[in-house]
């Protein structure tokens, strides 16, 4: 739980935004995220976010599905308990290859699933500061996250000038945390402009 | 647009290649005609035969698959392909070509009555057996000869329509009504196609064309596994062509996007084809029946095992590696490569699925298959890119050119 400092900058067109983005980056600023009613095209690329390493470990979660799958179809039918099925060797690899694809399969959904939530901090109970409410409706809503050397003056007028309908300096949590909004959530500290 | 290169000039350096190419298969050809072909020996002749085969059906299959491409995505109005859509439409062009020759080959091989390859031309054997007597109203000289014609003339046919109505797209910009009219009317034509391509390339024809070559073996996944197997031959082809034309300097609007969405095919249908191959042989693995072991004993242990599992290593292990990763399906050169290894691995599918089946003792792969190779290859070449040079290269006023334009993957 760590309260910060953030300028938060609304707009209500996509056309707008992208120029915008540009320049908040380019003046230097952090742009901590921008929250969308919908997914926008190319806006990953214009945030400079790096590419996701979720692939990376839903590849390493499905080799670790196939070799748990072959190393206990092995075990089992080898050593602890041959059985004869229909003549066929106990080392029967051909009838275990649709249990290692769906163990591979099982163990790669999941754990991306676990890794994509973990990644954007989602979970039952689990609470994060809103922005702005109109995010989830019809506003693209741009967070920068200020430094003790930030001058919140200049980063409002600069966010203003780029055709931000609507500014806001908010204190507010950074991550996640278990809970309520009431009881944990200290108010957001609203700086008069 | 003026920027934009429409007319593709022939490089004399492709000219020259596809003409030693058609040179020295065309000399193989006739070569292996007159001394295997026409042949008193049988085992010659079914050398010669087969092998022909195999290629033709292969090229035929492989071209027509580029047709199919163009149908599903305008069936499913998909955007993204139309700015290399003539590409697949001068590789589609093959299909009448390559497809009159796989006619010829198998009249000559049916009316001849060329029973060593397929078996049940031999009307004695046929009357004193009762599998193949129970398949006579499907195997027969007369079905055969009449559903071949049917189906290369239709294939020809819808995609020769298929192509035409690609050519309204070139003559003015389209008002949203007219644009309307012409998507309706490019889906119901790409419609023909899709269900005689169903009829024929997902069931009958591979039955009646390659299984039957072992007349009484049969197996439910063989229709679609020939198609996957030269569905994805045929997405590599149209990768080939659109790196070959990106690197002359064409197709300025196709973009490493466009190559990672072909790219996606080539590694999905991989795997679509690995799974239809191995559910085609844990099946009968599992079962063991010996009638139906048989297609896989002299393949699996026996003179064909190199290739066979050359075969899994090529076209499921190969893909599967390197094109999982985001950035080698983006890369032209590494895609290059890819798409010639797939091609050359369902090439070689193709021919132990003919003369693994022909000549069960040995593995007869030397000059008279890659002489065959190279005379379709250079026929391939040469057409494609006439056929490229013939019509604009961006259908420029087709509805969702901008869509492809902007293409983000």
């Amino acid at each position: 739980m760590a309260q910060k400092k953030f300028v938060v900058g609304c707009f209500d067109e996509e056309k707008v935004l992208f120029p915008a983005v540009k320049q908040v980056r380019t003046a230097g600023y952090k742009i901590k995220d921008v929250y969308t009613p919908f997914a926008v095209h190319g806006l990953d690329h214009a945030l400079g976010m790096r590419e996701t390493s979720l692939h990376t470990a839903g590849f390493i979660y499905g080799i670790t599905g196939t070799a748990t799958a072959v190393s206990a179809i092995s075990w089992i039918f080898t050593k602890d308990w041959p059985l004869n099925i229909g003549g066929k060797p106990h080392f029967a690899l051909p009838a275990w290859i649709p249990i290692i694809f769906e163990l591979t399969v099982l163990f790669a959904a999941v754990g991306m699933v676990m890794t994509f939530c973990w990644l954007c901090q989602l979970a039952p109970g689990v609470k994060k500061h809103h922005f702005h409410k109109r995010a989830t409706d019809d506003l693209f809503v741009m967070v920068i996250e200020c430094t003790d050397k930030t001058n919140t003056n200049d980063l409002v007028a600069l966010l203003k000038s780029n055709g931000a309908v609507e500014t806001d300096v908010q204190v507010a949590e950074d991550g996640w945390w278990f809970g309520t909004y009431d009881t944990e959530e200290k108010p957001a500290v609203q700086v008069s402009m | 647009m003026a920027s934009i290169k429409e007319q593709f000039e022939i490089p004399g350096s492709l000219k020259t290649w596809s003409y030693a190419l058609i040179g020295i298969g065309g000399a193989a050809l006739l070569y292996g005609m007159f001394t295997k072909g026409f042949s008193s020996d049988e085992h010659e002749q079914v050398h010669f035969w087969g092998t022909l085969m195999y290629n033709t059906i292969f090229w035929t299959l492989v071209t027509n698959a580029a047709m199919f491409f163009l149908c599903f995505s305008t069936m499913a109005m998909a955007a993204w392909m139309q700015s290399f859509r003539r590409i697949a439409e001068a590789i589609s062009t093959l299909v009448p070509i390559f497809g009159g020759i796989t006619l010829l080959v198998l009249f000559y091989v049916v009316l001849s009555h060329n029973h060593h390859i397929y078996h049940w031309l031999d009307a004695e054997a046929v009357a004193k057996d009762p599998i193949l007597k129970g398949k006579a109203g499907f195997l027969n000289p007369t079905f055969f000869i009449i559903w071949t014609t049917l189906t290369i003339s239709l294939w020809s046919y819808f995609g020769y329509r298929m192509r035409q109505i690609s050519l309204e797209a070139d003559i003015a910009p389209m008002d949203h009504e007219t644009a309307h009219k012409f998507n309706v009317r490019s889906m119901v034509r790409s419609g023909f196609f899709l269900v005689w391509f169903g009829l024929t390339v997902a069931s009958t024809v591979p039955w009646l064309w390659l299984m039957s070559i072992d007349a009484h073996w049969y197996s439910t996944m063989y229709s679609w596994y020939t198609f996957a197997s030269s569905f994805v031959a045929g997405m590599a082809l149209i990768a080939l062509w659109l790196i070959y034309m990106k690197n002359k300097g064409y197709m300025e609007l196709s973009n490493s996007e466009h190559l990672h969405d072909v790219g996606k095919f080539m590694f999905a249908f991989s795997i679509f084809w690995t799974y239809l191959w191995f559910s085609q042989y844990m099946l009968i693995w599992y079962a063991n029946i010996p009638e139906e072991t048989v297609y896989f004993k002299h393949r699996v242990q026996g003179a064909y095992k190199p290739i066979f599992f050359l075969n899994l290593f090529i076209n499921f292990l190969c893909p599967l590696i390197i094109l999982m990763k985001r950035s080698a399906k983006r890369n032209f050169t590494l895609m290059a490569f890819m798409a010639v290894l797939i091609l050359f691995g369902h090439w070689i599918d193709f021919y132990q699925m003919v003369m693994g089946s022909l000549m069960k003792e040995h593995v007869s792969l030397g000059w008279l298959d890659f002489g065959i190779l190279s005379f379709f290859i250079g026929v391939m070449i040469l057409m494609v890119a006439r056929s490229l040079a013939s019509k604009p290269l961006i259908a420029k006023y087709h509805p969702f050119l901008k869509e492809s334009i902007i293409h983000q993957v």
